[in-house]
């Protein structure tokens, strides 16, 4: 039974693939995309109907090793049980129906076939989550749903603002990512292999690390941190309302229902991890409630209906956290499954409210219905009113919190003198770690001390990219320096066997110097490049901008690239003393992947400026 | 604010902005109009020279859409190389839209400069101020601070809250809103410096957002257009705006920043706004345009000169009154097809009847009538059977903490299954707006007037018979229906049915605001059946036979069905007539169906007219059909004559057709009483449609698909955008951008004299905005007005002959081109539809 699964989290990634050769004719692709999903729909609910009517028992399934090597394994490991059913119930049908809906609504606009293709892509990274038995598989899909996400976002390329929030969205998503890795860490930490959610139950057993570890409770937070990034709970709300700049079915699916619903996935995936953390519990309630508070104050002043829904969906999810907090794993399932369905059907006739409301409108004395706040303290309500009108300043805050000091640091990377100074960083760099490896120094405290400096120097690298304002030759080649100083400063003080290195630098360099080849092309196409604003080149060179996001997905490490498994293995080397190396390196695979996006952005979206070509206010 | 305050360049700047930005009301009552209404006042080719260049707009179509229209015979090789020897050039330079922007240049200092993306910061907050501000009942919780003007009530929250209206609640800011007497150049002073360049400022400030300013200048103007009115200016707008300008600047640049004004070297806005000499891309394009329009438009009236007069039946077997609008010249043609000795009229769809309507129980009124008219009467709905239904995912209750924890759970699971029923079933629902539920037809009007001073709303209530006379003999007077009366005359409304559709008044009739017309028939027919109304019109010397009984009807194009109001009232023959016309009518909507499907790529060619019918009816019903009719779309000429002129040949749903006989109208006092409602209607329609077409990123608004509703008055692209005022692409995507072909039936020195008389109308004559064109009712003499006068106009080539309407209509999906329907055939083709 349990090769079902194997077809289950698989072929959809097989649609996908298919859908990106199909020629791009409207009835074919729609029909090929329908065939493939509901098909998987259909059979996928018989294997659940199966599955409920025997004795329901937890499935799983372990396929063969990707990598194994040193202790370290990279299973294709999938699991099946009740949580799975449901989300994969609620995910099959909807996917089934936007399909169905889509095939009509979008008939005749660009980007037909990149609309169905990146759905795909969208229900291949849901099932693979959903369908995982490790985290390394959980994880693979994780990172699908995050560039889904960022290309359905930013489906209207032609226009600033679905670029500009699809990239801010993607930012968010890289925290959750980081929670993710960083989950991955902690448990090679805790129990010394790739755990199997099968085996979470009884985990415990084999833990070398006392219950009551802080370790454990980092476990928990960085799940959370995962969970509510991904679910745009608190302090993350913000960005969800601003997804909603892609066709109307995608933001339904996504937003309305599946993809922001993935949080409370992987906290029921992972309840036997944090279960008997009370202190982990009681934050994940009041993250829980927090959102359910502050957003139903948003939800209840939003003027445009799309970001009301969305407002009104995430108070919904903080209360779902709130029930998975508490333990009422079946309550949670059923309200996710209610919510899911609720929000996408009223995302999808929101453009109905118009003549709905005007009409119902006129039956009413007065024209706008008097709420609840009107018996409060007009000083309080003003104050509530503003809050939850500035989203209660979460944007700003992440903005001064998060991204202001790097940009400031990137800023100050820009002088002139860091030209120089770089050079020299790269020379001592390189000399220490010569120094170590030659000299064979034993002393861990100086083989520590070089490791947490090259990885620093390594991070250096990402922060300058970041904020490379004109080549984005020199923005792309950093990353590819920061990838071989990471691997110099996990070199320094654990043996990095020559297979592992392969492994890592594979995908890296040749996606690195892909990337090169088509920036260089475009550079004598349009005689210079720059990343001060968007180019939009896109919308001229199709086929480059698709193979430069192929080059940036394998630079950046996305499952698609060996450098995938190559991360999972450099932090295998991370040791829990060199928390700063694991710091650093956790940060540099959140920017780079950022900085990578930001070029593709730069170079291949946005309004393209050319003769008899329509472009679009930038406010629009 | 006292205005005189301002300094001289800020009040020219407010002057021009309310000129120039977009002037679209809110989505209740779309009103087609020209976008480019503010350069009217200059010719054709001048106007949207200037526009493109101040604005970047795009204004004619692409350089390679004009080739491959040349390729296809669409532009016409003598024609094009007789206008491109005007300029001395070729057709051999390829035609183009140059880029070219003078707005906006000023406010790209803060990037160039200072390295601040002050529109990223600053926009979204004000738009959901603002949005908040203006909301029309979307919020569960409404804007708290009254609506006493925009900048009061944030001046107020700021007060009184414990946090600042402002986003860093920066002291500068405060202070400067907590001072009734700050003004827009006392703020400009801390953010420009120069007061030379204040209004060059705020031009482009509000040019960065040309969707929420033109919506608050259009309010400013008519804050009547929102149901729940709320007080807004530009002005205050611009303070507003300004004031968290200042505030994000203070928090991010600190506030001894330099101000903007030394870095710039450019013209100020007096230069700006001169319309530039011009540019020989632009003298291309509008030859290109121009041959392509002449092409077009010789093809028409060489089909209307050669075209046999079709005379009208000596006693017809029924009359009908249709709305002029395009989309009902294909089911007249098909009536007429079916029933030869049926004779059909084309009128504004509001019959000439002006009046607010009020639905029973409801608090409120609206008006059928067209935009510029303000009626005095009031008609109200009594014994209406008609019960609203409610759809729970539309309202606000399941957005709250409790309400929504409910809601999911329950509702939530129901709405998969609506959802499933909606997509592989799709049917009528709450959400639909349908034309058919305008009016309860069982229900009651109060047409006529019990007592003068009977007055609700600040309106009579209901018509004096002298007002209802006048109307009456006005209405058939101007399409001259004054005999042959047939016994059964219908007044056919037209509405339209759609589902998650914000943009739906603009399928209504244009000519009752954006509103279905039933009502309108139903009060005319009511008038024009009263006994005393008629006695008053045969003493003016219209007699009516006893025999005649008018109808009130609705026609809805999208689904192409019919309804009748009053049957029960009528006496039996009548029915048993009415049965009979009622088979020809439905007959014809079917074969319409046919006819407009083949626009529709995915419904297929080749089906009978009955599954055509079932196939529109659920498009109109479909979630997920974003075009559930074309509208509009491909209009391109309006004709006013005897239906003796256009019955004989084929427009392909082009025309708007304004009934009008000129023999009863010597000098021209009625063409110009019908010219005053149709140049500015039909040509304000046509070149939204034009502009919306050629951009349809600047001058329309875009694809429909990512669009947001915003505070129920207007749409956007997510949730931070600017509103999109114009016409969405699923509406123009079929559109060819033609100017409208005016046809007027009479001699051309009358016809010049009847648009003489208002200047107005004369402006869009003058100046091209639309073609004019006389043709003589006896000699067939064309006279088209160019450069000034009517000059004659010789069509060249002979028009073809289509022998088969019913295979012609589906041997493509493209513009049919028009041609000469041979008569008498007609009935017998009917019976031929395929397969």
């Amino acid at each position: 039974m349990s090769i079902f699964l194997l077809y289950f989290a698989l072929f959809p990634l097989f649609a996908f693939v298919i859908s990106l050769i199909l020629p791009n004719r409207e009835g074919l692709i729609s029909r090929f995309a329908l065939v493939a999903v509901a098909s998987h729909a259909l059979l996928s609910q018989a294997f659940s109907l199966f599955w409920i009517l025997g004795d329901s028992p937890q499935i799983s399934y372990m396929g063969p090793a990707i990598y194994s090597s040193g202790g370290i394994e990279f299973l294709l490991s999938l699991m099946f049980d009740k949580v799975t059913a449901v989300f994969s119930l609620v995910a099959s049908l909807l996917t089934t129906l936007i399909v169905v809906y889509s095939r009509i609504y979008l008939h005749r606009e660009t980007g037909y076939k990149r609309f169905f293709s990146t759905i795909l892509l969208f229900y291949t990274g849901f099932n693979l989550i959903i369908f995982s038995g490790n985290f390394e598989i959980l994880f693979a899909g994780w990172e699908v749903l995050g560039v889904s996400s960022f290309l359905l976002i930013s489906f209207y390329r032609d226009r600033y603002l679905p670029v500009k929030n699809a990239f801010k969205v993607f930012s968010i998503y890289r925290f959750g990512d980081v929670g993710l890795i960083l989950t991955t860490w902690l448990c090679h930490l805790i129990w010394h292999k790739n755990i199997q959610f099968a085996d979470l139950s009884f985990l415990h057993e084999t833990s070398h690390v006392p219950q009551a570890h802080w370790l454990y409770l980092l476990l928990t937070l960085a799940i959370l941190l995962s969970a509510a990034a991904k679910s745009a709970q608190f302090p993350f709300c913000s960005w969800m309302p601003r997804a909603m700049e892609g066709p109307t079915p995608s933001s339904a699916i996504f937003y309305g229902s599946l993809s922001v619903h993935i949080g409370v996935f992987i906290l029921l995936r992972t309840f036997p991890l944090w279960q008997e953390q009370w202190i982990g519990r009681i934050a994940i309630g009041t993250v829980g409630l927090i959102t359910a508070l502050i957003c139903n104050g948003s939800a209840r002043v939003q003027s445009t209906i799309k970001s009301q829904v969305a407002y009104a969906s995430l108070t919904q999810i903080g209360i779902i956290f709130v029930e998975v907090s508490l333990g009422l794993e079946y309550l949670a399932l059923f309200h996710f499954a209610g919510n899911a369905f609720l929000r996408t059907y009223q995302l999808l006739v929101s453009p109905s409210v118009v003549s709905y409301l005007i009409r119902e409108q006129f039956y009413r004395p007065s024209i706008i219905a008097e709420s609840i706040e009107s018996i409060f303290p007009r000083k309080l309500a003003y104050t509530l009113y503003i809050l939850s009108l500035k989203e209660w300043y979460l944007d700003k805050w992440m903005e001064l919190l998060l991204w202001r000091p790097f940009k400031l640091f990137g800023l100050f990377l820009r002088r002139p003198v860091w030209n120089s100074v770089g050079w020299l960083l790269v020379g001592t760099s390189l000399l220490s770690v010569l120094f170590v490896e030659v000299i064979d120094v034993s002393d861990p405290l100086i083989k520590s001390l070089v490791a947490s400096v090259v990885s620093g120097i390594a991070f250096l690298f990402v922060v300058r990219s970041l904020t490379e304002r004109s080549s984005p030759f020199v923005a792309w080649t950093l990353i590819f320096a920061n990838h071989i100083w990471i691997l110099l400063a996990v070199g320094t003080y654990d043996a990095l066997n020559s297979f592992e290195i392969i492994i890592y630098l594979s995908g890296v360099m040749l996606s690195w110097l892909g990337g090169l080849v088509c920036l260089r092309f475009l550079q004598q196409k349009e005689n210079g490049l720059s990343l001060n604003s968007f180019l939009g080149l896109a919308q001229k060179y199709p086929l480059y901008a698709f193979s430069f996001l192929i080059c940036c997905l394998g630079v950046s490490g996305f499952p698609i690239s060996p450098t995938f498994i190559g991360e999972d293995i450099v932090f295998h080397h991370v040791h829990r003393e060199e928390w700063i190396v694991a710091l650093f390196v956790s940060l540099s695979y959140i920017f780079d992947g950022l900085c990578i996006l930001r070029i593709y952005a730069r170079v291949f979206l946005g309004p393209l400026a050319q003769n008899d070509k329509e472009m679009a206010h930038r406010s629009s | 604010m006292n205005p005189s305050n301002l300094s001289p360049s800020v009040e020219f700047a407010l002057h021009e902005l309310k000129h120039l930005l977009p002037a679209q009301g809110p989505l209740k009552d779309f009103i087609h109009h020209n976008t480019l209404h503010a350069y009217q006042h200059l010719p054709f080719h001048a106007g949207l020279e200037h526009c493109a260049r101040l604005t970047g707009a795009k204004v004619y179509l692409s350089g390679s859409e004009y080739l491959k229209r040349k390729e296809q015979g669409d532009i016409d090789e003598t024609f094009l190389q007789q206008e491109l020897n005007k300029l001395g050039t070729s057709a051999s330079v390829v035609p183009v839209n140059p880029h070219e922007k003078r707005v906006l240049q000023f406010r790209r200092l803060w990037k160039d400069h200072f390295h601040i993306d002050l529109d990223g910061k600053v926009h979204s907050f004000l738009f959901r101020l603002l949005c908040g501000y203006l909301d029309q009942g979307i919020s569960i919780w409404s804007f708290p601070s009254g609506s006493t003007g925009f900048l009061d009530a944030l001046r107020k929250m700021d007060q009184e809250s414990l946090v600042s209206i402002f986003m860093h609640g920066t002291p500068r800011a405060r202070q400067l809103l907590r001072d009734k007497k700050t003004t827009i150049n006392d703020v400009l002073k801390l953010i420009v410096g120069k007061e030379s360049l204040h209004g060059l400022y705020i031009f482009d400030q509000q040019f960065s957002h040309p969707g929420w300013s033109g919506l608050v200048s259009y309010l400013e103007a008519q804050p009547e257009s929102l149901i729940a009115q709320r007080k807004i200016s530009l002005e205050d707008l611009i303070l507003a705006e300004l004031l968290l300008e200042l505030d994000e600047l203070d928090a991010t640049l600190g506030t001894d920043r330099n101000l903007l004004d030394p870095f710039y070297q450019g013209p100020d806005l007096k230069e700006i706004l001169q319309p530039a000499p011009g540019r020989e891309e632009f003298q291309t394009l509008s030859r290109w345009q121009e041959a392509y329009e002449k092409t077009y438009y010789n093809e028409v009236l060489r089909v209307l000169q050669q075209a046999h007069p079709v005379p009208a039946p000596e006693s017809p077997d029924f009359q009908a009154v249709f709305c002029i609008d395009d989309r009902e010249s294909s089911f007249r043609r098909y009536i007429e097809m079916i029933n030869p000795n049926a004779e059909t009229f084309g009128s504004p769809g509001f019959f000439g009847v002006e009046f607010f309507y009020q639905p029973e129980n409801s608090f409120h009124v609206t008006k059928l009538c067209p935009a510029p008219v303000t009626p005095k009467y009031l008609i109200k709905q009594t014994n209406s059977q008609l019960r609203r239904k409610k759809d729970l995912h539309l309202e606000s209750s399941s957005h709250s903490f409790i309400g929504g924890w409910l809601i999911s759970q329950t509702l939530g699971f129901w709405s998969a299954f609506k959802l499933f029923l909606n997509i592989f079933k799709p049917s009528l629902s709450p959400a639909t707006a349908t034309s058919l539920r305008h009016m309860d037809k069982i229900s009651k009007l109060t047409v006529e007037n019990d007592h003068p001073h009977h007055h609700e709303h600040g309106l009579q209530v209901g018509f004096t018979l002298q007002e209802m006379t006048d109307r009456v003999y006005n209405m058939l007077y101007s399409i001259g229906l004054t005999k042959n009366f047939a016994d059964l005359v219908y007044l056919v409304g037209h509405g339209s049915s759609s589902i998650n559709n914000p943009h739906y008044a603009a399928y209504d009739c244009g000519a009752c605001s954006g509103r279905p017309g039933s009502v309108n028939a139903r009060v005319f027919a009511h008038m024009a059946n009263h006994e005393q109304v008629r006695q008053n019109l045969r003493e003016r010397g219209l007699i009516i036979p006893r025999t005649t009984l008018f109808v009130g009807a609705i026609h809805d194009t999208t689904r192409d069905e019919i309804e009748f109001f009053e049957e029960q009232e009528w006496p039996q023959d009548f029915s048993t007539k009415h049965q009979k016309n009622q088979q020809t009518l439905r007959e014809a909507l079917k074969l319409n169906s046919r006819e407009r499907s083949r626009r529709f790529l995915n419904t297929p060619l080749h089906q009978t007219p009955e599954y055509y019918n079932i196939a529109v009816q659920t498009r109109s019903v479909s979630l997920f059909e974003p075009r559930p009719e074309l509208n509009h779309a491909t209009n391109s000429m309006c004709i006013v004559g005897r239906r003796s002129l256009t019955q004989g040949v084929f427009l392909d749903r082009r025309a708007f057709l304004n009934s009008y006989d000129a023999s009863l109208d010597a000098d021209g006092q009625v063409l110009t009483r019908i010219l005053n409602a149709a140049v500015p209607v039909c040509g304000g329609i046509n070149l939204e449609y034009y502009f919306s077409r050629v951009d349809n990123q600047k001058l329309g608004a875009g694809t429909k698909l990512p669009h947001n509703v915003m505070g129920l008055f207007g749409v956007a692209n997510g949730i931070d955008g600017d509103l999109r005022p114009g016409l969405p692409s699923q509406m123009i995507e079929v559109h060819d951008p033609l100017r409208l072909l005016i046809v007027v039936e009479h001699s051309h020195d009358v016809a010049l004299l009847a648009v003489q008389r208002n200047p107005a109308t004369m402006e869009w004559i003058q100046n091209e905005w639309v073609r004019y064109v006389s043709i003589h009712p006896q000699t067939k003499e064309i006279h088209m007005f160019s450069d000034g006068a009517m000059r004659s106009f010789i069509p060249q080539g002979i028009a073809p002959v289509i022998e088969n309407i019913l295979h012609y209509v589906q041997s493509s999906r493209e513009n049919l081109a028009v041609g000469i329907l041979p008569t008498g055939i007609m009935k017998k083709s009917t019976k031929q539809v395929a397969p």
